[in-house]
C-alpha cells in the first residue's frame, strides 16, 4: 500500500493463511497500523486522530439521539426538551453532540492550517488535500442541517437565510430555492429532508475519510521539514520513520485525552457557551430575531458573504460586465464558496519548490497573517453589518483571497528559501541533541 | 540481563497495564450511557403507577383504564354477582372446568395461592361486603385480545377472538386461553381511589 | 498548565456567536447577582426553588406557562425536592389540564406538564433562563460570558427588580420603563411590589429577594439536570486528567530509547 518500503504481514498459522488467501483483512489492518511514519512529526500532527474521534462521537451520540427525536415542526422542539428532561442521561448526550460539533471544527481548522503551514497540500499529496476539502464541505453541510433540527429560532432563521443564498443564483435561483425547501418557505418538508441528510452525510464523510487515509498512506505522511522519507531501501526508510503503532498511536491518544479533558469541562460546566440563547425559543416564522448569527465555525465565511455589498467597486464592475446577472447578493455567494475553492486550489497556486514554511522566511509571516485574518473574519461575522465592520470585512476578505491568488504564486518566485535538512533523521537527531546538531551531516552512521 | 534492567522492565509493565486498564475503564464508562438511554425514560416510568378514582363506578358496572399501555378492568360487583361468584367458586373448587388452578394475583405473597374468589378479588374498602371489587388485566391470556364484559357462558368475560370464557372471578373456564386473567398490583389509597402499580 | 491551555484555547475560540452580541444601542443594566448554582460546583438551593415556585404560582402563572416542565419533577432531589404527596396536592389545587381521553378539563396530576398559558400573549417561561443572556461582549468577544456565565437568571432577576416606576402610552398600550429590558420599555406591568407572597418560614419577600428566588426557580425549570451535568463533567475531567498523565508517562517511556539513540547518533 505504501510507497515506503516496510515489513508486511506474514500469516503464520494455518488459520491465518486460510483467511489471508480469502480475505486479507488482517494484512490490511497490519499495514495500516504499522505504516512507517516520519519520526519527527510534531504536536500539530495529532488532529487527524482527534477528527476521527469526533466523527465517531458525533455518529454514535447522533444515532442515540435519533431514538428520541421527532422530526416534525410541531414536535421537534418538544422532543429535544424530552431528551433534556426525561431520557436517561439525555441532557449529557445532547450536550456532547452539540459541543462535539464545535470540537470537530476546532480540530478541522487546526488540521487545515497545519497543512497550509507545512505545505502538506503540495505534490504528491494534492488528492489527499482535495478529499480533505470535500470532507470539510460535507462537515459544513452536516453541521448546518444539524443546527436546524432542534427547531429553535436560530435554527429556523439560519435555515431561511442560508437556503436563501441559493436563491441568489441567476435564472434558476427561485426554482432551486423552492426545490431545496420543498415549498415556498422553510417548513416541515425542509426539516424532514435536513434530518434525512444530516443522518446520511456523516457516513459519506466516513467513506471520504477512508479514501483520505488511503491517499496519504500511499504518498506517505508529510512532516515538519517537508523533506520526503528516503525510500531506496528498507534500512534507509527505517532511519527516517517509526511504525504508527505504538509510537504515534500512544502520542495521539495522549493529546486526545488532554483535549477531551478540556472538552468535558466545557460540556459539564458551560455547555451553552458556544450556542445562541435564541435557540431555546421555539421557531416562529412570524418573528425574526434581532440579530441572526450562524454558529462560530461558519462566521469567517459568513463575514466574506456579507463583505461584498453593492457599493464595492469589484461588485459594481462584475454587475456591469455581466449585464446585471451577477448582482451583489450572488457575488457574495460566489465569494463565500470561492474562499473555499481557492483554498482547495492551493496545490496548484503554490509555486515554491520548498514545502514547509519552516524554511520559507517570507511566506511564514504571510501565513501567520492569514491565521489572524481568519480570526478577525470570525469576529466580524458576529458583528452587525454596519460601519466600521463592513470595511474591515472587505479588507479581511480581500486578504484571504490575496493569500491564495497572489502571495502563494508570487512567493515561489521572489522568496529565497532557507537550507533544509537532508533527511528526516538529521532533523530528528538535531532536535534531541545537546549540541543542537549540524546541518552538514548527510548520512550519520549509527553509534553502535 | 542485569538487575537494573529487570527492575525497569517491571515498572514499565506496570505503567503499560495501568494505562491500558484506564483506557478500558474509560471505554466502559462511555458505553454505559449509550445502553442506559434505551431504558424507559422518566415520563414513561412516571406512568408506572397511576391513581384511579372509582367513586363513580356504581355496582354492576366496570371501569376500563389504561395502565402500562394495557387495559385494566375494575369491576364493582352487585350483591347478586357476589353470590353468583360464590356459587361458581364452589363449583370450581369441586374441580369442574378447572383450567388454571392458580390465583395469578401479584398482591398475594404466595405465588402458588389457589384461584379462589377470595384470592382474586380486592379487599373491600370500609363499609362494603367482601368481594365487591375485582381488578384484573383486560388482556386475554391466549393471544392478547381484550375480552368483553358481562358475556360468555359464565357471565364474566368472553374473548371474541378465539372464544375463551372467563367466570365472574376472571378464571378461565372454557376455551383456548391457558391462564386466569392476571391481577395487577392494586391497593386502596382511600375509600374511592385505587393505586395501580 | 492544562487550565492555562483551556483558557487560551477558549479565548481563541471565543470570537463568539450571538448572545454575546446584543445590547449596544441601549444602556441596559444587568446586576450580577450571586446564585447558589453558579460555578463548577454550584448547586440549587431547595428552599430557594420552593420559594420561587410559590412566587411563580401566585404571581407569574396568571399569564405565563411552563409547558415543557412536568409537574412531577418538583419532587426531584436535584430540584425543589418536594414530597410526592405535596406535589400531587399542588397539581390538583393549582392547575386544570385538558384531557383528550375525557374530552374535558380535569385537575392536573403530577405526570402532567404545567399548563401552556397563551391567554395574555406572554411568553412561556420553561426555558427563559437559557433563552436570554444577561452578559455580553465586550466587543462581541464573549469574554464576559466566559467569566460570569450566560447570565439568564441574572437577566430575569434584574428585569423583575429593574422597574423605575415610569410609564408611557404608545399606540394604545402602556409601556413601563425597565432598566434591564433591551430598549428600556416593556409591556409587562411590574409584577412584584414586595411582600407579594408570604413564606411559611418567614423568609423575607422584598422585590429583590423575590426576583432572585423566582429567577433561581426558572433556572431550574430551564436546566433541571444542571447538577447531574456538573457532576458528570467533573468526573469526566478528573478521569481524563488521570488518563492523560498515564498516557504521557507511557508515551515518554515508549519514546525514551528512540530519543536516546537520536542524541547518541548526533553527538558521536
Amino acid at each position: 500500500m505504501s510507497g515506503i518500503p516496510h515489513d508486511h504481514y506474514e500469516p503464520k498459522t494455518g488459520g491465518e493463511k486460510w483467511l489471508h488467501k480469502r480475505l486479507p483483512v488482517v494484512g490490511l489492518l497490519y499495514d495500516t497500523l504499522m505504516i512507517p511514519t516520519p519520526k519527527n512529526l510534531n504536536w500539530m500532527w495529532i488532529w487527524g486522530i482527534v477528527l476521527t474521534f469526533c466523527l465517531a462521537l458525533q455518529i454514535i451520540t447522533g444515532i442515540v439521539l435519533v431514538m428520541h427525536y421527532t422530526p416534525h415542526v410541531d414536535y421537534a422542539f418538544a422532543s429535544v426538551e424530552h431528551i433534556m428532561r426525561n431520557v436517561n442521561g439525555g441532557a449529557m448526550l445532547r450536550y456532547l453532540h452539540m459541543n462535539g460539533a464545535s470540537l470537530f471544527f476546532v480540530a478541522v481548522y487546526a488540521h487545515i492550517f497545519r497543512g497550509l503551514y507545512y505545505g502538506s497540500y503540495k505534490a504528491p499529496r494534492e488528492v489527499t488535500w482535495i478529499i480533505g476539502m470535500l470532507i470539510y464541505l460535507c462537515m459544513m453541510g452536516t453541521a448546518f442541517m444539524g443546527y436546524v433540527l432542534p427547531w429553535g429560532q436560530m435554527s429556523f432563521w439560519g435555515a431561511t437565510v442560508i437556503t436563501g443564498l441559493f436563491g441568489a443564483i441567476p435564472f434558476v435561483g427561485d426554482s432551486l430555492l423552492t426545490w431545496l425547501q420543498g415549498g415556498p418557505a422553510v417548513d416541515n418538508a425542509t426539516l424532514n429532508r435536513f434530518f434525512s441528510l444530516h443522518y446520511l452525510l456523516p457516513f459519506v464523510i466516513a467513506g471520504l475519510v477512508v479514501v483520505h487515509i488511503w491517499a496519504f498512506h500511499t504518498t506517505g505522511n508529510n512532516n515538519p521539514t517537508g523533506v520526503e522519507v528516503r525510500r531506496t531501501s528498507k534500512a534507509e526508510a527505517e532511519k527516517d520513520t517509526l511504525p504508527f503503532w505504538p509510537y504515534f498511536v500512544i502520542k495521539d491518544l495522549f493529546a486526545l485525552a488532554v483535549i477531551l479533558a478540556v472538552f468535558f469541562a466545557i460540556v459539564g460546566f458551560m455547555p451553552n457557551y458556544l450556542g445562541h440563547p435564541d435557540n431555546y425559543i421555539e421557531a416562529n416564522p412570524l418573528v425574526t430575531p434581532t440579530h441572526i448569527v450562524p454558529e462560530w465555525y461558519f462566521l469567517p465565511f459568513y463575514a466574506i458573504l456579507r463583505a461584498f455589498t453593492s457599493e464595492v467597486w469589484i461588485v459594481i464592475a462584475a454587475n456591469f460586465l455581466t449585464g446585471g446577472i451577477i448582482d451583489a447578493k450572488f457575488f457574495g455567494v460566489i465569494a463565500m464558496f470561492g474562499a473555499i475553492v481557492v483554498m482547495a486550489l492551493a496545490p496548484w497556486l503554490d509555486t515554491s519548490s520548498v514545502r514547509s514554511a519552516r524554511y520559507r522566511p517570507m511566506l511564514k509571516w504571510w501565513f501567520w497573517l492569514l491565521v489572524i485574518d481568519f480570526f478577525v473574519l470570525m469576529w466580524l461575522g458576529a458583528m452587525p453589518a454596519e460601519e466600521p465592520y463592513a470595511t474591515f470585512s472587505l479588507i479581511a476578505s480581500a486578504y484571504w483571497f490575496a493569500y491564495f491568488l497572489v502571495i502563494l504564486p508570487l512567493m515561489g518566485v521572489i522568496e529565497k528559501p532557507l537550507p533544509q535538512p537532508a533527511t528526516i533523521e538529521e532533523d530528528f537527531n538535531a532536535h534531541y541533541s545537546k549540541t543542537g546538531g549540524t546541518k552538514t551531516v548527510v548520512d550519520p552512521t549509527p553509534a553502535e | 540481563m542485569s538487575h537494573a534492567d529487570d527492575h525497569e522492565g517491571t515498572r514499565r509493565d506496570f505503567l503499560y497495564y495501568a494505562t491500558a486498564g484506564a483506557g478500558v475503564v474509560a471505554t466502559g464508562a462511555a458505553v454505559w450511557p449509550l445502553v442506559n438511554q434505551m431504558n424507559p425514560s422518566a415520563d414513561v416510568l412516571a406512568l408506572a403507577s397511576i391513581r384511579v378514582d372509582v367513586s363513580g363506578v356504581e355496582p354492576g358496572t366496570q371501569l376500563t383504564v389504561k395502565w402500562l399501555g394495557k387495559p385494566v378492568f375494575i369491576r364493582h360487583r352487585t350483591g347478586e354477582e357476589i353470590s353468583e361468584a360464590q356459587a361458581q367458586d364452589e363449583e370450581f373448587q369441586a374441580g369442574v372446568a378447572v383450567v388454571d388452578p392458580l390465583a395469578r394475583n401479584v398482591n398475594l405473597p404466595d405465588p402458588s395461592a389457589p384461584a379462589t374468589d377470595a384470592n382474586r378479588t380486592m379487599p373491600s374498602p370500609e363499609g362494603e361486603g367482601a368481594g365487591a371489587w375485582i381488578v384484573q388485566m383486560g388482556v386475554c391470556t391466549h393471544l392478547g385480545c381484550v375480552p368483553l364484559g358481562n358475556a360468555g357462558e359464565y357471565g364474566g368475560w368472553f374473548c371474541p377472538c378465539h372464544g375463551s370464557h372467563y367466570d365472574l372471578s376472571g378464571r378461565i373456564r372454557k376455551g383456548p386461553a391457558p391462564e386466569n386473567l392476571p391481577v395487577p398490583p392494586a391497593e386502596w389509597v382511600d375509600g374511592s381511589t385505587i393505586l395501580l402499580g | 498548565m492544562i487550565r492555562k491551555f483551556t483558557l487560551s484555547a477558549l479565548t481563541a475560540l471565543t470570537l463568539t456567536t450571538g448572545g454575546a452580541f446584543a445590547a449596544g444601542a441601549y444602556d441596559t443594566h444587568i446586576e450580577d447577582f450571586d446564585f447558589s448554582f453558579e460555578g463548577p460546583f454550584g448547586t440549587y438551593d431547595q428552599n430557594q426553588l420552593q420559594r420561587g415556585l410559590k412566587i411563580y404560582t401566585q404571581v407569574c402563572s396568571a399569564c405565563h406557562g411552563l409547558r415543557y416542565v412536568p409537574i412531577r419533577t418538583l419532587s426531584s432531589e436535584d430540584g425543589p425536592g418536594m414530597p410526592e404527596d405535596q406535589v400531587r396536592a399542588y397539581a390538583e389545587q393549582n392547575f386544570e389540564v385538558f384531557d383528550e381521553e375525557l374530552d374535558d378539563f380535569r385537575p392536573a396530576r403530577p405526570v402532567d406538564h404545567f399548563p401552556h398559558v397563551t391567554s395574555a400573549g406572554a411568553p412561556d417561561l420553561s426555558l427563559m433562563a437559557k433563552a436570554r443572556a444577561g452578559f455580553h461582549g465586550p466587543y462581541g468577544l464573549g469574554i464576559n460570558q466566559f467569566f460570569k456565565g450566560m447570565g439568564g437568571a441574572e437577566y430575569i432577576a434584574s428585569l423583575l427588580s429593574g422597574y423605575t416606576g415610569e410609564e408611557k402610552e404608545e399606540a394604545g398600550a402602556i409601556l413601563y420603563e425597565n432598566k434591564a429590558f433591551p430598549g428600556g420599555w416593556i409591556s409587562m406591568a411590574p409584577p412584584l411590589y414586595g411582600d407579594d407572597v408570604e413564606f411559611d418560614d418567614g423568609h423575607e419577600a422584598t422585590i429583590e429577594s423575590q426576583s432572585k428566588d423566582v429567577a433561581a426557580f426558572l433556572m431550574w425549570t430551564a436546566e433541571p439536570k444542571l447538577m447531574a451535568r456538573k457532576e458528570a463533567g467533573f468526573v469526566g475531567v478528573l478521569f481524563l486528567t488521570v488518563l492523560s498523565v498515564l498516557l504521557y508517562l507511557t508515551n515518554k517511556r515508549l519514546w525514551a530509547p528512540v530519543k536516546r539513540r537520536a542524541k547518541e547518533n548526533n553527538d558521536s
